[in-house]
Protein backbone atom coordinates (compact mmCIF):
# COMPACT_ATOMS: atom_id res chain seq x y z
CA UNK A 1 0.00 0.00 0.00
CA UNK A 2 2.72 2.45 0.99
CA UNK A 3 4.83 1.32 -1.97
CA UNK A 4 1.89 1.97 -4.27
CA UNK A 5 1.66 5.56 -3.04
CA UNK A 6 5.40 6.17 -3.34
CA UNK A 7 5.45 4.75 -6.87
CA UNK A 8 2.54 7.02 -7.84
CA UNK A 9 4.29 10.05 -6.31
CA UNK A 10 7.48 9.24 -8.26
CA UNK A 11 5.48 8.98 -11.49
CA UNK A 12 3.45 12.15 -10.79
CA UNK A 13 6.21 14.55 -9.72
CA UNK A 14 7.90 15.07 -13.14
CA UNK A 15 4.54 16.10 -14.61
CA UNK A 16 4.25 18.89 -12.03
CA UNK A 17 7.69 20.48 -12.47
CA UNK A 18 6.41 23.30 -14.74
CA UNK A 19 3.67 23.98 -12.18
CA UNK A 20 6.30 24.12 -9.45
CA UNK A 21 8.03 26.90 -11.39
CA UNK A 22 4.83 28.77 -12.24
CA UNK A 23 2.93 28.44 -8.97
CA UNK A 24 5.80 29.27 -6.64
CA UNK A 25 6.39 32.60 -8.40
CA UNK A 26 2.71 33.42 -8.97
CA UNK A 27 1.86 32.42 -5.39
CA UNK A 28 4.73 34.57 -4.16
CA UNK A 29 3.38 37.54 -6.13
CA UNK A 30 -0.11 36.91 -4.73
CA UNK A 31 1.08 36.77 -1.11
CA UNK A 32 3.14 39.92 -1.60
CA UNK A 33 0.18 41.72 -3.22
CA UNK A 34 -2.18 40.82 -0.36
CA UNK A 35 0.32 42.13 2.19
CA UNK A 36 0.83 45.36 0.28
CA UNK A 37 -2.98 45.78 0.21
CA UNK A 38 -2.95 45.80 4.01
CA UNK A 39 -3.92 42.23 4.97
CA UNK A 40 -2.16 40.04 7.53
CA UNK A 41 -0.27 37.01 6.23
CA UNK A 42 -3.07 34.68 7.34
CA UNK A 43 -5.45 35.97 4.71
CA UNK A 44 -3.53 34.95 1.56
CA UNK A 45 -2.42 31.66 3.16
CA UNK A 46 -5.97 30.65 4.10
CA UNK A 47 -7.33 31.82 0.73
CA UNK A 48 -4.60 29.95 -1.19
CA UNK A 49 -5.56 26.79 0.66
CA UNK A 50 -9.36 27.04 0.50
CA UNK A 51 -10.04 28.79 -2.83
CA UNK A 52 -7.11 27.31 -4.80
CA UNK A 53 -8.03 29.07 -8.05
CA UNK A 54 -5.23 31.48 -8.87
CA UNK A 55 -6.91 34.07 -11.03
CA UNK A 56 -9.98 34.22 -8.75
CA UNK A 57 -7.77 34.88 -5.75
CA UNK A 58 -6.36 37.97 -7.41
CA UNK A 59 -9.92 39.11 -8.16
CA UNK A 60 -10.82 38.43 -4.51
CA UNK A 61 -8.23 40.98 -3.36
CA UNK A 62 -10.25 43.70 -5.09
CA UNK A 63 -13.49 42.30 -3.68
CA UNK A 64 -12.05 42.51 -0.16
CA UNK A 65 -10.94 46.12 -0.70
CA UNK A 66 -14.35 47.27 -1.95
CA UNK A 67 -17.66 47.64 -0.12
CA UNK A 68 -19.25 44.56 1.50
CA UNK A 69 -21.27 42.82 -1.27
CA UNK A 70 -21.42 39.05 -0.65
CA UNK A 71 -23.87 38.23 -3.46
CA UNK A 72 -21.77 40.16 -5.96
CA UNK A 73 -18.74 38.20 -4.76
CA UNK A 74 -20.58 34.91 -5.25
CA UNK A 75 -21.92 35.83 -8.70
CA UNK A 76 -18.56 37.12 -9.93
CA UNK A 77 -16.89 33.90 -8.74
CA UNK A 78 -19.43 31.75 -10.61
CA UNK A 79 -18.76 33.77 -13.79
CA UNK A 80 -14.95 33.71 -13.54
CA UNK A 81 -14.84 30.01 -12.69
CA UNK A 82 -17.64 28.77 -14.96
CA UNK A 83 -15.08 26.94 -17.12
CA UNK A 84 -14.76 24.37 -14.31
CA UNK A 85 -18.17 23.03 -15.38
CA UNK A 86 -16.59 21.93 -18.69
CA UNK A 87 -13.78 20.28 -16.73
CA UNK A 88 -16.36 18.45 -14.61
CA UNK A 89 -18.11 17.02 -17.67
CA UNK A 90 -14.73 15.96 -19.12
CA UNK A 91 -13.60 14.35 -15.84
CA UNK A 92 -16.79 12.44 -14.92
CA UNK A 93 -15.27 9.15 -16.08
CA UNK A 94 -11.63 9.98 -15.36
CA UNK A 95 -12.31 10.79 -11.68
CA UNK A 96 -14.58 7.79 -11.11
CA UNK A 97 -13.52 4.50 -9.54
CA UNK A 98 -10.81 6.00 -7.34
CA UNK A 99 -12.67 5.83 -4.02
CA UNK A 100 -12.91 8.73 -1.60
CA UNK A 101 -9.95 10.44 -3.31
CA UNK A 102 -12.42 11.54 -5.94
CA UNK A 103 -13.74 14.35 -3.73
CA UNK A 104 -10.29 15.76 -3.15
CA UNK A 105 -9.59 15.56 -6.90
CA UNK A 106 -12.76 17.57 -7.58
CA UNK A 107 -11.91 20.08 -4.82
CA UNK A 108 -8.47 20.65 -6.36
CA UNK A 109 -9.56 20.71 -10.02
CA UNK A 110 -7.74 23.90 -11.06
CA UNK A 111 -6.79 24.50 -14.72
CA UNK A 112 -3.40 22.87 -14.27
CA UNK A 113 -4.50 19.75 -12.35
CA UNK A 114 -7.35 19.22 -14.82
CA UNK A 115 -4.99 19.48 -17.81
CA UNK A 116 -2.35 17.12 -16.43
CA UNK A 117 -4.77 14.53 -15.06
CA UNK A 118 -6.70 14.41 -18.31
CA UNK A 119 -3.72 14.09 -20.67
CA UNK A 120 -0.89 12.40 -18.74
CA UNK A 121 0.08 8.91 -19.87
CA UNK A 122 0.10 7.10 -16.54
CA UNK A 123 2.71 4.30 -16.62
CA UNK A 124 1.41 0.72 -16.46
CA UNK A 125 1.49 -0.57 -12.89
CA UNK A 126 1.06 2.88 -11.34
CA UNK A 127 -2.22 3.39 -9.47
CA UNK A 128 -4.34 5.87 -11.41
CA UNK A 129 -6.12 7.28 -8.35
CA UNK A 130 -2.94 7.94 -6.41
CA UNK A 131 -1.20 9.40 -9.48
CA UNK A 132 -3.98 11.97 -9.93
CA UNK A 133 -4.11 12.57 -6.18
CA UNK A 134 -0.41 13.45 -6.11
CA UNK A 135 -0.62 15.70 -9.18
CA UNK A 136 -3.42 17.64 -7.47
CA UNK A 137 -1.81 17.67 -4.01
CA UNK A 138 1.62 18.72 -5.32
CA UNK A 139 0.08 21.56 -7.33
CA UNK A 140 -1.83 22.76 -4.27
CA UNK A 141 1.30 22.46 -2.12
CA UNK A 142 3.29 24.60 -4.60
CA UNK A 143 0.58 27.28 -4.61
CA UNK A 144 0.22 27.40 -0.82
CA UNK A 145 3.99 27.33 -0.29
CA UNK A 146 4.59 30.12 -2.80
CA UNK A 147 1.83 32.23 -1.25
CA UNK A 148 3.15 31.62 2.27
CA UNK A 149 6.67 32.63 1.25
CA UNK A 150 5.42 35.74 -0.51
CA UNK A 151 3.22 36.87 2.35
CA UNK A 152 5.77 36.18 5.09
CA UNK A 153 9.05 37.03 3.40
CA UNK A 154 7.94 39.24 0.52
CA UNK A 155 8.92 42.42 2.32
CA UNK A 156 12.40 41.05 3.03
CA UNK A 157 13.39 39.76 -0.38
CA UNK A 158 11.71 39.91 -3.74
CA UNK A 159 12.92 37.33 -6.28
CA UNK A 160 11.18 39.01 -9.17
CA UNK A 161 11.60 37.14 -12.44
CA UNK A 162 9.54 39.10 -14.97
CA UNK A 163 7.87 36.80 -17.44
CA UNK A 164 8.10 33.53 -15.46
CA UNK A 165 4.27 33.46 -15.42
CA UNK A 166 4.42 32.61 -19.13
CA UNK A 167 5.17 29.01 -18.12
CA UNK A 168 1.39 28.64 -17.57
CA UNK A 169 0.56 29.82 -21.09
CA UNK A 170 3.20 27.51 -22.53
CA UNK A 171 1.75 24.59 -20.55
CA UNK A 172 -1.66 25.09 -22.11
CA UNK A 173 -0.17 25.63 -25.59
CA UNK A 174 1.71 22.33 -25.29
CA UNK A 175 -1.31 20.45 -23.96
CA UNK A 176 -3.55 21.86 -26.72
CA UNK A 177 -0.94 20.78 -29.28
CA UNK A 178 -0.61 17.29 -27.77
CA UNK A 179 -4.36 16.89 -27.92
CA UNK A 180 -4.34 18.08 -31.55
CA UNK A 181 -1.58 15.63 -32.54
CA UNK A 182 -3.33 12.68 -30.88
CA UNK A 183 -6.87 13.21 -32.15
CA UNK A 184 -8.12 12.31 -35.62
CA UNK A 185 -10.97 14.81 -35.71
CA UNK A 186 -10.07 18.44 -34.97
CA UNK A 187 -13.62 19.83 -34.91
CA UNK A 188 -13.79 20.34 -31.15
CA UNK A 189 -10.28 21.77 -30.74
CA UNK A 190 -10.79 24.21 -33.61
CA UNK A 191 -14.20 25.13 -32.24
CA UNK A 192 -12.81 25.82 -28.75
CA UNK A 193 -10.04 28.02 -30.11
CA UNK A 194 -12.17 29.79 -32.72
CA UNK A 195 -15.27 30.46 -30.63
CA UNK A 196 -13.17 31.74 -27.72
CA UNK A 197 -11.15 34.08 -29.99
CA UNK A 198 -14.28 35.52 -31.59
CA UNK A 199 -15.95 35.98 -28.19
CA UNK A 200 -12.79 37.58 -26.75
CA UNK A 201 -12.82 40.08 -29.64
CA UNK A 202 -16.54 40.77 -29.19
CA UNK A 203 -16.93 40.80 -25.39
CA UNK A 204 -13.45 41.57 -24.02
CA UNK A 205 -11.29 39.76 -21.49
CA UNK A 206 -13.65 40.10 -18.52
CA UNK A 207 -16.83 38.80 -20.16
CA UNK A 208 -15.90 36.34 -22.90
CA UNK A 209 -15.93 33.02 -21.00
CA UNK A 210 -19.70 32.49 -20.66
CA UNK A 211 -20.46 33.41 -24.31
CA UNK A 212 -17.59 31.15 -25.46
CA UNK A 213 -18.94 28.22 -23.44
CA UNK A 214 -22.46 28.84 -24.76
CA UNK A 215 -21.26 28.89 -28.40
CA UNK A 216 -19.16 25.73 -27.90
CA UNK A 217 -22.10 23.86 -26.31
CA UNK A 218 -24.50 25.06 -28.98
CA UNK A 219 -22.28 24.03 -31.91
CA UNK A 220 -21.42 20.65 -30.34
CA UNK A 221 -25.14 19.99 -29.84
CA UNK A 222 -26.00 20.98 -33.42
CA UNK A 223 -23.29 18.84 -35.05
CA UNK A 224 -23.90 15.79 -32.84
CA UNK A 225 -26.26 13.98 -35.26
CA UNK A 226 -23.71 14.40 -38.08
CA UNK A 227 -20.88 12.73 -36.17
CA UNK A 228 -21.38 9.07 -36.94
CA UNK A 229 -21.75 6.47 -34.24
CA UNK A 230 -20.43 8.55 -31.37
CA UNK A 231 -16.79 7.73 -32.11
CA UNK A 232 -15.82 11.32 -32.75
CA UNK A 233 -12.67 11.91 -30.77
CA UNK B 1 -5.67 48.17 -9.29
CA UNK B 2 -7.72 50.75 -7.49
CA UNK B 3 -8.26 51.28 -3.81
CA UNK B 4 -4.97 50.34 -2.19
CA UNK B 5 -5.94 52.46 0.82
CA UNK B 6 -6.38 49.25 2.84
CA UNK B 7 -9.29 47.06 3.93
CA UNK B 8 -12.44 48.79 5.17
CA UNK B 9 -14.68 45.78 5.92
CA UNK B 10 -15.01 44.29 9.38
CA UNK B 11 -13.32 40.94 9.91
CA UNK B 12 -16.72 39.24 9.87
CA UNK B 13 -17.58 40.81 6.51
CA UNK B 14 -14.20 39.74 5.13
CA UNK B 15 -14.82 36.18 6.31
CA UNK B 16 -18.23 36.13 4.59
CA UNK B 17 -16.72 37.53 1.35
CA UNK B 18 -13.95 34.89 1.33
CA UNK B 19 -16.52 32.17 2.09
CA UNK B 20 -18.60 33.33 -0.90
CA UNK B 21 -15.58 33.00 -3.20
CA UNK B 22 -14.86 29.53 -1.78
CA UNK B 23 -18.51 28.44 -2.18
CA UNK B 24 -18.69 29.85 -5.73
CA UNK B 25 -15.45 28.15 -6.80
CA UNK B 26 -16.44 24.80 -5.30
CA UNK B 27 -19.92 25.02 -6.80
CA UNK B 28 -18.40 25.25 -10.31
CA UNK B 29 -16.11 22.27 -9.57
CA UNK B 30 -18.60 19.98 -7.82
CA UNK B 31 -21.89 20.65 -9.61
CA UNK B 32 -21.43 18.12 -12.43
CA UNK B 33 -20.24 15.40 -10.03
CA UNK B 34 -23.26 15.93 -7.77
CA UNK B 35 -25.74 15.82 -10.66
CA UNK B 36 -24.27 12.73 -12.33
CA UNK B 37 -23.25 10.50 -9.43
CA UNK B 38 -24.75 7.57 -7.63
CA UNK B 39 -26.15 4.54 -9.41
CA UNK B 40 -27.87 6.33 -12.26
CA UNK B 41 -26.24 5.96 -15.69
CA UNK B 42 -24.87 9.15 -17.26
CA UNK B 43 -27.06 10.34 -20.19
CA UNK B 44 -25.62 9.71 -23.66
CA UNK B 45 -25.62 13.45 -24.40
CA UNK B 46 -23.39 14.15 -21.37
CA UNK B 47 -21.08 11.28 -22.35
CA UNK B 48 -20.85 12.79 -25.84
CA UNK B 49 -19.95 16.17 -24.33
CA UNK B 50 -17.42 14.45 -22.07
CA UNK B 51 -15.66 13.06 -25.16
CA UNK B 52 -15.81 16.28 -27.16
CA UNK B 53 -15.31 19.00 -24.54
CA UNK B 54 -11.68 18.40 -23.46
CA UNK B 55 -10.26 19.52 -26.82
CA UNK B 56 -12.53 22.59 -26.82
CA UNK B 57 -11.68 23.34 -23.18
CA UNK B 58 -7.96 23.40 -24.00
CA UNK B 59 -8.65 25.83 -26.85
CA UNK B 60 -10.61 28.01 -24.43
CA UNK B 61 -7.76 27.81 -21.91
CA UNK B 62 -5.15 28.95 -24.44
CA UNK B 63 -7.31 31.97 -25.35
CA UNK B 64 -7.98 32.55 -21.62
CA UNK B 65 -4.22 33.07 -21.12
CA UNK B 66 -4.40 35.99 -23.56
CA UNK B 67 -7.47 37.65 -21.99
CA UNK B 68 -5.50 40.53 -20.48
CA UNK B 69 -3.34 41.15 -23.55
CA UNK B 70 -4.19 43.66 -26.25
CA UNK B 71 -4.64 41.01 -28.96
CA UNK B 72 -6.79 43.22 -31.17
CA UNK B 73 -5.10 46.58 -30.59
CA UNK B 74 -1.82 48.12 -29.40
CA UNK B 75 1.11 45.74 -29.84
CA UNK B 76 -1.28 42.84 -30.62
CA UNK B 77 0.39 40.84 -27.83
CA UNK B 78 3.39 40.24 -30.09
CA UNK B 79 5.82 39.05 -27.38
CA UNK B 80 3.22 36.58 -26.07
CA UNK B 81 2.31 35.31 -29.53
CA UNK B 82 5.97 34.96 -30.53
CA UNK B 83 6.76 33.02 -27.36
CA UNK B 84 3.68 30.81 -27.82
CA UNK B 85 4.86 30.10 -31.39
CA UNK B 86 8.33 29.30 -30.05
CA UNK B 87 6.78 26.86 -27.53
CA UNK B 88 4.70 25.22 -30.27
CA UNK B 89 7.65 25.04 -32.69
CA UNK B 90 9.91 23.45 -30.09
CA UNK B 91 7.17 20.96 -29.28
CA UNK B 92 6.60 19.98 -32.91
CA UNK B 93 10.35 19.55 -33.29
CA UNK B 94 11.26 17.49 -30.20
CA UNK B 95 7.86 16.66 -28.64
CA UNK B 96 9.33 17.05 -25.17
CA UNK B 97 6.91 18.92 -22.88
CA UNK B 98 9.48 20.20 -20.38
CA UNK B 99 11.82 21.39 -23.14
CA UNK B 100 9.02 23.16 -25.01
CA UNK B 101 7.75 24.93 -21.90
CA UNK B 102 11.20 25.91 -20.61
CA UNK B 103 12.29 27.11 -24.06
CA UNK B 104 9.15 29.16 -24.65
CA UNK B 105 9.23 30.71 -21.18
CA UNK B 106 12.93 31.61 -21.30
CA UNK B 107 12.41 33.08 -24.78
CA UNK B 108 9.52 35.17 -23.43
CA UNK B 109 11.54 36.39 -20.44
CA UNK B 110 14.39 37.39 -22.76
CA UNK B 111 11.96 39.12 -25.15
CA UNK B 112 10.35 41.36 -22.52
CA UNK B 113 13.69 42.17 -20.95
CA UNK B 114 15.76 42.94 -24.05
CA UNK B 115 13.31 43.78 -26.83
CA UNK B 116 9.87 44.98 -25.76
Amino acid sequence: MADERVAALRAAFPHTIPILAGFSFLGFAYGLYMRSAGFSAWYPIIMAFTIFAGSMEFVAVNLLLGPFAPLRALFLTLLVNARHVFYGISMLDVYSGVGAKKWYLVFGMCDESFSINLTADIPIGVDRGWFMFWVTALNQAYWVAGTTLGSVAGSVFDPTLPGIEFVMTSLFVVIFLEQWLKERNHVSAALGLGASLVCLALFGGDDFIIPSMAVILLVLTIIRPRLAGGREA
Amino acid sequence: MAGLSGPTMTMWEQAVTIAMVVVGTMATRFVIFFIFSGGRPTPEYIKYLGRMLPAAAFGLLVVYCFRNESLFSGDHALPELAAAACTAGLHLWRRNMLLSMAGGTIFYMALIRFVA
